[in-house]
């Protein structure tokens, strides 16, 4: 019998991956935003598991809105990642030194 | 063992590993590969929870638009492996500890008999439940305002997205309005100092009348 704790435990194994994908990947800007895709399914899997065993609808509407949320933050990251290409012809995060921070 | 508990397994096995693959892969495009199995199998666990609407919007939506996409841009960028993984490998262990850390963290507060979670039962609907529908109804009435707010909001993302990559034609004619403010006199009119007729060709002119 899959209690709520399984689908929690599910959800935490999968937002870690995504924590420890952006500690390792950081070179990598595509490799970032599927990171932050992978942790944004965890938090939506533990909101539809709470709504299924809470039985209460809110959850799911939460998680149709985070879909909309990411959906168009991956448009628009993916279209500052395309201009970006295009002015330096790379997407290197050690490149991205004009603010000199 | 109940066939959900066996289909619960199965998917939650292989998104973790495919999420394992996410992070590790060397080509980007296996990356995305991966995060596609990753949503596929997410869908069938939604599916598993009752939520039938958002499991098949998972698949429609998600892999079918915004995979895709990812998976245009990854092609269509050149990207340099090599140079990307550069300490990957040094970094390794110290982010699985730190992960594997978390995990047993929350492992032990989550299945601890502390908040009692495992005792929520779970929800036994009827099979002619229709879970679109009672979406829709909540959706409609206690949230009409985020959801007209969620179409804003992905207005903007659109203009957003075309205004950035958007690149301006050189043969089109135009006009900054800028440019029309800042204008001078001088840089349009120009005044040349000059004898407006010489007095002679006067009066020839003016004989050739006389004789006519």
């Amino acid at each position: 019998m899959i209690s709520l704790p399984h689908y929690l435990i599910l959800g935490a194994i999968l937002f870690s991956i995504g924590v420890v994908g952006i500690f390792l990947n950081r070179k990598n800007l595509i490799v970032l935003m599927m990171a932050i895709e992978l942790m944004l399914l965890a938090v939506n899997l533990n909101f539809v598991a709470f709504s299924h065993y809470l039985n209460d609808l809110s959850g799911q509407l939460f998680v149709f809105f985070i879909l909309v949320v990411a959906a168009a933050e991956a448009g628009i990251g993916l279209a500052i990642l395309v201009v970006l290409f295009r002015n330096l012809s790379s997407i290197h995060v050690e490149d991205l030194d004009q603010l000199k921070g | 063992m109940e066939l959900k508990t066996i289909l619960f397994y199965l998917f939650a096995v292989i998104m973790v590993f495919a999420a394992l693959r996410v992070v590790t892969a060397r080509n980007p495009v296996h990356a995305v590969l991966f995060l596609v199995l990753a949503f596929f199998n997410a869908a069938g666990l939604w599916m598993l929870l009752q939520a039938e609407f958002l499991s098949i919007m998972l698949v429609m939506v998600y892999v079918g638009a915004v995979m895709v996409l990812f998976l245009f841009v990854v092609m269509m960028l050149d990207i340099n492996i090599e140079q990307m993984r550069k300490g990957f490998w040094t970094h390794l262990p110290l982010g699985a500890g730190v992960g594997l850390l978390m995990v047993a963290e929350m492992a032990v507060v989550l299945s601890g008999r502390y908040f009692g979670l495992q005792n929520f039962p779970p929800q036994n609907l009827p099979a002619n439940h229709s879970n679109t529908k009672e979406l829709a109804r909540v959706m409609f009435t206690d949230y009409v305002y985020p959801f007209e707010l969620a179409s804003v909001i992905l207005l903007v993302a659109v203009i957003a997205a075309v205004m950035l990559t958007q690149r301006t034609r050189k043969d089109t004619k135009g006009m900054h309005p800028n440019d029309q403010i800042a204008v001078k006199r001088n840089d349009r009119l120009r005044i040349v100092r000059m004898v407006s007729e010489p007095p002679e060709v006067q009066a020839v002119d003016a004989k050739a009348e006389e004789k006519s």
